[in-house]
C-alpha cells in the first residue's frame, strides 16, 4: 500500500516537471555548445553538467574563464549565483528535515530552481502528505530533469564541434544572462538592484577580472533590500 | 582560455564541491532552523545582482567580435531582454535574442 502511495507520488513529480523541459533542453544545449567552443573537453564539459547542474553558474563560470580571471573569482562568483539556493534548503527542511542523512543528501545534490518550486508548491497545498511520499515527488521531479541536462550538454558538446568558427558563438551568453534575469525583474526593489549591479559592474570594469563583479553585485543586493524596505514602509 | 588542464579540473571539483554545499546546508541541519530574516532578504537579490552585472560589459564589449559591439549586438540583446520580460518565459527570451543574432549571419553564410 505504502509502497503504490510512493509510486503514485513519484509519478506526478515526473508529470508536473514536463513543462520545464522546454526551458531546460536547449539551455543544456547551449551550455555544451559555448564550453566546447570556449576550449573545454568534452570530459570537462559532461563533468559540469553532471557535478553541478546549476546552468546560471555554469555559464557564469564559463564566462570569467574566457576572461582568464583567478580562480577565486571564478568560484566566487559562480558560488554567488548559486547562493539562492540556500534559501531552497531552508524552504525545504521543515518538509524533509526528517528524512534519513542519505536520502537528504541526495535532494541536497538535487535541489534546484524546479525541483524546488514544485516540490515546495505541492507540500504547501497538500500537508498531510506522509514524509517518504514527500521524498519520491521530490525525486520524481529532480530525476526527470537531471539526466536530461547531461544528456543535452552532451548532444551540444556534439554540436558545438561541427559550428563554423566564424558564427560568433560566445554572444550566446549574454542572451542566455539577460533572459534568464528579465523574468526574475518583478518589483522595483529587483530593478534597481538590477541597476546597480549594470552600472558598478561596468565602472569597475577596470579592476582584476570577477572582482569588481563581487563588489557590485553585494551593493546591489544591499540596494534592493533597502529599496524593498523604503517601499513597504511606505505602503 | 590559459588555465592547464588540472586547474581546469580543480575550478570544476570546487564548484561541484560548493554547490553541494549550499543545497544541502539547511537540510543537513537537524531539525528546521530558519536563516537571519535580513540574510534571507538578501539572498532572494543574488540573481538580479549578480547577473546584469555580469552581462553588461559582454554586451558592451563582446568577447568574439572583431569590431566591437554593433547594431545587431544591442538589437540582440534588447530582444532577448524584451521578450522574456514580457513572456515571463526564459525560453522566449532565448529564442528572440538568438534569431535576431543569427539568422542575418545565416544568411550571410549561404
Amino acid at each position: 500500500m505504502t509502497r503504490s502511495l510512493e509510486k503514485s507520488a513519484f509519478w506526478t513529480g515526473v508529470v508536473d516537471v514536463l513543462p520545464y523541459i522546454v526551458m531546460v533542453v536547449p539551455f543544456a544545449t547551449f551550455f555544451g555548445v559555448v564550453a566546447i567552443e570556449a576550449g573545454l573537453s568534452l570530459a570537462q564539459t559532461l563533468s559540469f553538467s553532471i557535478m553541478v547542474i546549476a546552468g546560471a553558474s555554469q555559464f557564469a563560470a564559463l564566462q570569467l574563464m574566457l576572461d582568464n580571471a583567478a580562480i577565486v573569482f571564478i568560484l566566487a562568483a559562480a558560488l554567488a549565483v548559486n547562493l539562492r539556493m540556500a534559501m531552497y534548503s531552508a524552504a525545504l527542511a521543515p518538509h524533509l528535515g526528517r528524512a534519513p542523512l542519505l536520502q537528504r543528501a541526495i535532494i541536497g545534490y538535487l535541489n534546484f530552481d524546479q525541483s524546488y518550486v514544485l516540490a515546495v508548491a505541492k507540500y504547501e497545498d497538500q500537508p498531510d502528505m506522509p514524509l517518504p511520499s514527500r521524498v519520491a515527488y521530490f525525486l520524481g521531479v529532480s530525476l526527470t530533469i537531471a539526466p536530461l541536462w547531461c544528456l543535452f550538454t552532451y548532444i551540444g558538446a556534439e554540436i558545438g564541434a561541427w559550428i563554423p568558427a566564424n558564427l560568433e558563438v560566445s554572444f550566446v551568453l549574454p542572451l542566455a544572462f539577460l533572459s534568464t534575469v528579465a523574468p526574475m525583474l518583478k518589483s522595483p526593489a529587483h530593478i534597481a538592484a538590477a541597476g546597480v549591479s549594470i552600472i558598478l559592474a561596468l565602472a569597475l570594469a577596470g579592476l582584476p577580472s570577477g572582482s569588481g563583479l563581487l563588489i557590485a553585485a553585494l551593493c546591489a543586493m544591499v540596494t534592493g533590500v533597502v529599496v524593498e524596505t523604503l517601499l513597504e514602509r511606505r505602503a | 582560455m590559459n588555465y592547464s588542464q588540472f586547474e581546469i579540473w580543480v575550478i570544476i571539483a570546487l564548484m561541484a564541491i560548493g554547490t553541494f554545499a549550499i543545497r544541502f546546508s539547511f537540510l543537513g541541519l537537524i531539525g528546521s532552523k530558519r536563516m537571519p530574516p535580513l540574510i534571507e532578504r538578501m539572498l532572494r537579490f543574488t540573481p538580479v545582482a549578480v547577473l546584469p552585472g555580469m552581462v553588461a560589459p559582454l554586451v558592451l564589449w563582446p568577447t568574439d567580435a572583431v569590431d566591437g559591439v554593433t547594431l545587431l549586438h544591442l538589437a540582440a540583446a534588447s530582444a532577448a531582454v524584451g521578450t522574456a520580460y514580457m513572456t515571463r518565459k526564459v525560453i522566449w527570451g532565448m529564442l528572440a535574442g538568438l534569431s535576431v543574432f543569427f539568422v542575418p549571419v545565416l544568411f550571410d553564410l549561404l
